[in-house]
């Protein structure tokens, strides 16, 4: 619990840097300080409204502190295109990348701990000599140059999927759940989902491979044998299941990690997501936007690491004791 | 550990400071040539490198002009020929000579973040793990502050309202990549200024700095090597990106300037695939040889950190 504790308010204080670099950044930018939030092509009541509500006429130590309050109460301007407040705008495209990341990393997980446990067991074979090196070369890829080939194949040459985009357009739903439910929807999902998952199990799979190589050697897998254990009892109950939790770890880094780095899979794909949505913005120079895009994406990222550090503890009481000693 | 049980003074000949580096960097060599993985990986940098210097003798064509055909038409979205190499763009522009020149401006980008992270890496490590306490507290929390940022978004935000510009996108990468160098070589610091020739030094009068630069430095060579390799294929990884986002330079031929320019020509839909497939072997090569010799340095000189 102390831990628990200790851990919380080291992420929160690293957030809070984040929102501050955040606001130098935007404030920083060419122009007055007032571009960072107010635009011609808003109505005059808005453009008035967001003055006083960021205080934008006020000395800067000021705006921050105003900052940091609207921040709390998720206000975050008013985008200058599309003339709604911005946490609107995200909420709109968020589920979409939610759907897509984890989709994605569920997929390319299953695939990697399966063959990374298929490739430490052929150690050593040829199987492996070029299996391993075809994986790096698979990760050492553009995601949106995979992604471009697989479009160009499977969408532009043989058909079988749309080229782009979440949902067919004049399609109506009577809720979210049945939109990411409906054939339509998961149509489009697949070629985005299978392009992230190629890049994506790189990692899964790498780790479980040294994972297994490693727990086998082991004393409590030494023990097993000397117990007259099968074989299959052994790698699959007592090696596997050890050699899984940094996995698992990796798996939480990976939902942080992705959201993030999913941008130019979403616009490949053009995918509705909030990657699509910061490039968009960043483009068109809707600061706010922007801004509310890029923070999304932060808070998303470091709050994930905070449940993989929180996960490999609890999964790993040997992290906990040895940090406690 | 009392330093009088361990022998003081090494019986060989202590060289100099350029001694110690290039003794560093020819065992690297060495040890390096045993991996298969680190061969492959220099081989293929190496032919790159060659690629770079002799562009202008290689390349057929100016990668920016835009060619006629004899009969006066612009020779646009011609099929891969021997006049045409790997055929031409939408606006009649060589992709075989845009292909060349693109192998500079991926090693410029990479080589050059690669030299930033090392350095900043090496020399952040170096003050963190040598000096301890409260500098090496606050440099510490600046690393995970710049590892909480997102890597892409933030080089996006960066390079969308700075400016495009090879220079941004190197700094962007450089400001992100370095804290997993220093946090590596902190912990090897921390480990080597406990040994005994260390506390010699400092028992025979050499400053501060001069025992953290010249008897400790040579020794974290190698890390600073591995993580600056590592940096090469993530900074090229990162202008690709970039550049396909449309944030890139305009005026320099990338890899990420052909894709983004075969995507936003409808090149997947024409099915030109003498267009979009080459400039992403290309990366995937050079990405690839920077895993290869981190890898291949990994195995022979820290079997254990790997993961």
């Amino acid at each position: 619990m102390r831990l628990f504790l200790e851990r919380l308010l080291h992420t929160l204080l690293v957030l809070w840097a984040v929102v501050t670099i955040l606001f130098l950044m935007f404030r920083l930018m060419p122009g007055s300080p007032l571009a960072a939030y107010i635009h011609e092509n808003l109505s005059e009541e808005q453009q008035k409204l967001i003055l006083q509500q960021f205080g934008l006429d006020r000395p800067l130590w000021e705006q921050y502190f105003i900052y940091i309050g609207n921040l709390l109460q998720g206000e975050l301007g008013v985008s200058f295109f599309q003339r709604r407040p911005v946490l609107d705008v995200l909420m709109d495209v968020f589920p979409n990348t939610i759907v897509l990341t984890l989709t994605s990393l569920v997929v390319a997980y299953i695939f990697g701990v399966l063959a990374g446990a298929f490739l430490a067991w052929k150690r050593d074979t040829a199987v492996e000599r070029v299996a391993v090196p075809a994986v790096l070369a698979i990760r050492a890829a553009p995601e949106f140059w995979i992604g471009m080939v697989l479009l160009a194949i499977f969408s532009f040459n043989l058909g079988w999927f749309p080229s782009g985009g979440a949902n067919s357009p004049g399609q109506f739903y009577d809720s979210e759940l049945d939109r990411f439910l409906s054939a339509d929807f998961l149509h489009h999902l697949i070629l985005p989902v299978l392009t992230l998952a190629l890049y994506l199990q790189g990692l899964p799979l790498l780790l479980m491979r040294s994972n297994m190589l490693e727990v086998m050697h082991d004393e409590f897998v030494t023990m097993a044998r000397m117990k007259g254990l099968s074989e299959w009892t052994i790698v699959v109950r007592h090696a596997a299941r050890n050699a899984l939790l940094p996995v698992i770890t990796a798996f939480a880094l990976g939902i942080g990690g992705s959201v993030g780095g999913n941008v130019v899979v979403e616009i490949v794909f053009s995918w509705p997501g909030i990657g699509r949505m910061l490039v968009n913005a960043v483009a068109a120079l809707d600061y706010p936007l922007a801004q509310g895009a890029f923070l999304l994406i932060a808070v998303v990222l470091i709050g994930m690491n905070f449940v993989a550090d929180m996960l490999y503890s609890l999964l790993d009481p040997r992290v906990t004791n040895a940090r406690v000693a | 550990m009392p330093a009088s049980l361990e022998p003081l003074v090494e019986e060989r000949p202590v060289p100099g400071f350029a001694g110690r580096i290039a003794r560093a960097l020819g065992g690297l060599l060495r040890q390096t040539r045993r991996d298969g993985f680190a061969v492959a990986g220099i081989s293929i940098y190496l032919v790159f490198f060659l690629v770079a210097l002799l562009a202008d003798v290689i390349a057929t064509h100016d990668p920016m002009e835009i060619l006629f055909l004899p009969t006066g038409r612009v020779a646009a979205n011609r099929p891969p020929s021997l006049d045409y190499l790997l055929g031409t763009t939408n606006l009649g522009r060589d992709i075989f000579s845009q292909l060349i020149h693109g192998t500079r401006s991926a090693l410029l980008v990479g080589v050059s973040a690669a030299f930033v992270v090392a350095t900043l890496g090496t020399v952040v490590g170096l003050i963190s793990g040598y000096f301890g306490g409260r500098i090496d507290m606050v440099l510490m929390r600046i690393a995970e502050i710049a590892l909480s940022l997102p890597f892409l978004p933030f080089v996006i935000v960066l390079a969308g309202f700075l400016g495009a510009s090879v220079t941004n996108v190197v700094l962007a990468v450089a400001l992100l990549l370095w804290p997993n160098a220093a946090r590596v070589i902190r912990s090897q610091v921390l480990s080597l200024r406990e040994r005994a020739y260390v506390e010699a030094a400092r028992v025979t009068g050499a400053g501060t700095w001069r025992v953290m630069f010249v008897h400790v430095a040579p020794n974290i060579l190698p890390l600073s090597f591995l993580y600056g390799s590592i940096a090469i294929g993530w900074a090229i990884l990162t202008e690709a990106s970039v550049s396909f986002l449309g944030f890139g330079s305009s005026t320099t031929v990338s890899w990420g300037y052909m894709l983004q320019d075969a995507f936003a020509s409808q090149a997947l839909s024409r099915g030109r695939f003498n267009w979009f497939v080459p400039p992403g072997i290309c990366i995937v090569l050079i990405v690839v040889a920077g895993f290869f010799i981190s890898r291949g340095y990994e195995q022979v000189f820290f079997p254990k950190l790997r993961g």
